[in-house]
């Protein structure tokens, strides 16, 4: 029994993996969000097409991890959309992997690294059933694809920011989604778990995944994505990286102090 | 200590004793159980802040019904704690006010006026008031058979609701935006959960009394923390504790007379919790401090003995003083 009974039986049918596919992955429309009257959003229109990986760009406050939260149903907009594969989020979330901030929660909560990753197949399961030996393989396959097997029995709270990192990132895979959504993934990370990262978004990319990131190091994103957001409240730029990332676009999203100017 | 059990054991034919052991029982397996989500969730004061908030509700069931009946008062009790609940959730969702401080203001308004309540209901010339100050403090004494089977049927199905949503409440507690996202219901199991701590606070209500239900929830759940790290194992460790605390105080207090119970309990639980954060291995203060100690000594004997421990990386070849000329431009560059 899902958590939404309405959900159809069978998912829907995959979209083409190819970029520029007819039906964008995410499409956000006239999207504006306010906290007590101050926009943090204004008017937002995006279209990511299938098979990317975007990078959402912008300073701080510029609302990125607002714009993400909207694109997952956690924030209410005061006007506008967001289609998931051209349907509501919440009859495509089993389509929609979720990587939080680390610092979203709290790592001493008494539970081990396996059992947090096991929590991404909660939404399959629904109401009354426990996970069990299919969801406990599941995991730890997810584990392996960040490395951190080893780690499966854990306490969450003697691992390290990078450690805990890639076991939100299992946790996410195990849901075996067709979009990936992550919020700074690569905060505070070490150079060791930087490079199994972005290891890992490049196999999605391959498997005709989406992955969309918010990214604060303006230097590593041209190299590490392929399509790019510009964000300071309204959107800036917004396209493959070549046509996006200018230097003329990214003063105009960080108000003309950009102090890293991209490596062309 | 070993009095006490010996009394216990050699009166348990005694109805008294007998009722009110099982009644504190229940209580602390209630309350310890539910009190693990209070403590990871960071509601401590929640809990401190619904018990308060009760007592307005346990006297208004009494003037309304005019009845000293346990179930009713205890739905009185509910009521109002629920209302403060609801109350603190929506006023920190609508205004600016941070939860402690909305906390602390609805503590004192419930309380306030369940102390009016109460001195109104004591000023009635009917003799039926005169239990009702006992859930200020407790009485244990005052407990018969049919409180502690109302008592049980309340906390069996509290915990029984524990168990059919217990991956949904441990991951509501550990990421709620998560949850979210995969499509449970987290408003509604919020309130549900919310719900579920006033019951575990109503069910002790009769014996700890509202001004120290709190410490039945916080308590024992921190204890029990310190010796494990699973969730399950917590709240298994919990419910013992705070069962074995409820038993101990409820007994003393029964024992002689004019001793109230809650403090006796909170005395008995705040024992528990003393002893496991001085004793529990790993994260006990004792335990961590010799750990320092024996590590330091440990590391100490390496160095004097030239035994890099496997996990130091290897030094790079020993170089001559630095070059003074790089430091220089260093400097100049940096």
């Amino acid at each position: 029994m899902m958590y939404q009974p309405h959900q159809p039986h069978q998912p829907p049918p995959r979209p083409p993996a190819a970029p520029h596919a007819a039906v964008p992955a995410i499409a956000v429309s006239d999207l504006t969000v306010a906290y007590h009257e101050q926009p943090v959003l204004w008017d937002i229109d995006l279209h990511v097409p299938a098979g990317v990986l975007l990078a959402i760009v912008g300073p701080n406050g510029a609302g990125k991890t607002t714009l993400m939260k909207a694109m997952l149903g956690l924030v209410k907009p005061a006007a506008g959309q967001v289609a998931i594969f051209g349907g509501p989020y919440r009859q495509q979330r089993q389509r929609v992997g979720y990587v939080p901030q680390r610092g979203s929660v709290d790592w001493d909560f008494p539970t081990s690294v396996l059992d947090v990753v096991m929590m991404g197949r909660y939404g399959a399961l629904g109401w009354f059933r426990r996970p069990g030996r299919n969801e406990r393989d599941l995991a730890f396959t997810a584990l392996q694809q960040v490395n951190m097997e080893a780690y499966a029995a854990r306490q969450i709270s003697q691992l390290s920011g990078g450690q805990q990192q890639r076991v939100f990132l299992a946790r996410a895979l195990v849901q075996a989604a067709d979009i990936y959504l992550m919020d700074e993934p690569f905060q505070g990370v070490d150079a060791v778990t930087e490079h199994a990262i972005i290891e890992l978004l490049r196999e999605l990319r391959a498997q005709g995944k989406t992955v969309v990131v918010v990214h604060h190091d303006l230097q590593t994103v041209p190299e590490y994505f392929d399509w790019v957001t510009l964000l300071n409240v309204r959107r800036i730029a917004h396209g493959p990286m070549a046509e996006v990332f200018t230097e003329a676009n990214l003063s105009h999203t960080y108000g003309g102090r950009t102090a890293a100017v991209p490596r062309r | 200590m070993l009095e006490l059990f010996l009394s216990l054991w050699s009166n348990w034919g005694d109805y008294t004793i007998r009722t009110v052991a099982l009644g504190a029982a229940v209580l602390g397996v209630t309350s310890g159980v539910l009190g693990c989500y209070a403590v990871l969730r960071r509601q401590a004061l929640l809990g401190d802040a619904m018990s308060h908030a009760a007592l307005p509700g346990i006297v208004l069931a009494y003037l309304l019904f005019g009845t000293r009946d346990l179930g009713i008062l205890l739905l009185g009790a509910a009521g109002a704690g629920w209302l403060a609940a609801l109350l603190l959730l929506s006023i920190t969702r609508h205004t600016h006010l941070k939860e402690d401080t909305v906390l602390g203001m609805l503590l004192s308004v419930f309380f306030g006026f369940g102390m009016v309540l109460l001195a109104f209901a004591q000023k009635q010339p009917t003799a039926a008031q005169a239990g009702l100050s006992r859930f200020l403090f407790g009485q244990a004494a005052t407990v018969v058979e049919r409180d502690v089977l109302t008592m049980a049927g309340i906390g069996a199905l509290a915990l029984v609701l524990v168990a059919l949503f217990w991956k949904e409440f441990k991951l509501l507690s550990f990421d709620p935006d998560y949850a979210a996202t995969l499509g449970l219901p987290v408003r509604l199991l919020d309130v549900g959960l919310t719900a579920l701590i006033v019951v575990a606070v109503v069910v002790g209500l009769q014996m700890v009394g509202v001004v120290l239900m709190s410490a039945m929830l916080v308590a024992p759940a921190v204890a029990a923390r310190q010796w494990t790290d699973r969730l399950g194992p917590m709240m298994l460790l919990a419910g013992i504790f705070g069962a074995g605390a409820g038993i101990v105080g409820a007994v003393l207090s029964a024992s002689a007379r004019g001793l109230s119970t809650g403090p006796m309990i909170v005395l008995s639980v705040s024992s528990i919790v003393l002893f496991s954060l001085l004793f529990a291995p790993r994260r006990g203060l004792v335990w961590r401090w010799f750990q320092t100690q024996r590590n330091a000594r440990r590391l100490r004997f390496a160095m004097q003995h030239g035994d890099v421990p496997l996990s130091v990386p290897t030094a790079p070849p020993s170089d001559p003083l630095p070059d003074p000329r790089i430091a220089e431009q260093k400097g100049v560059s940096g």
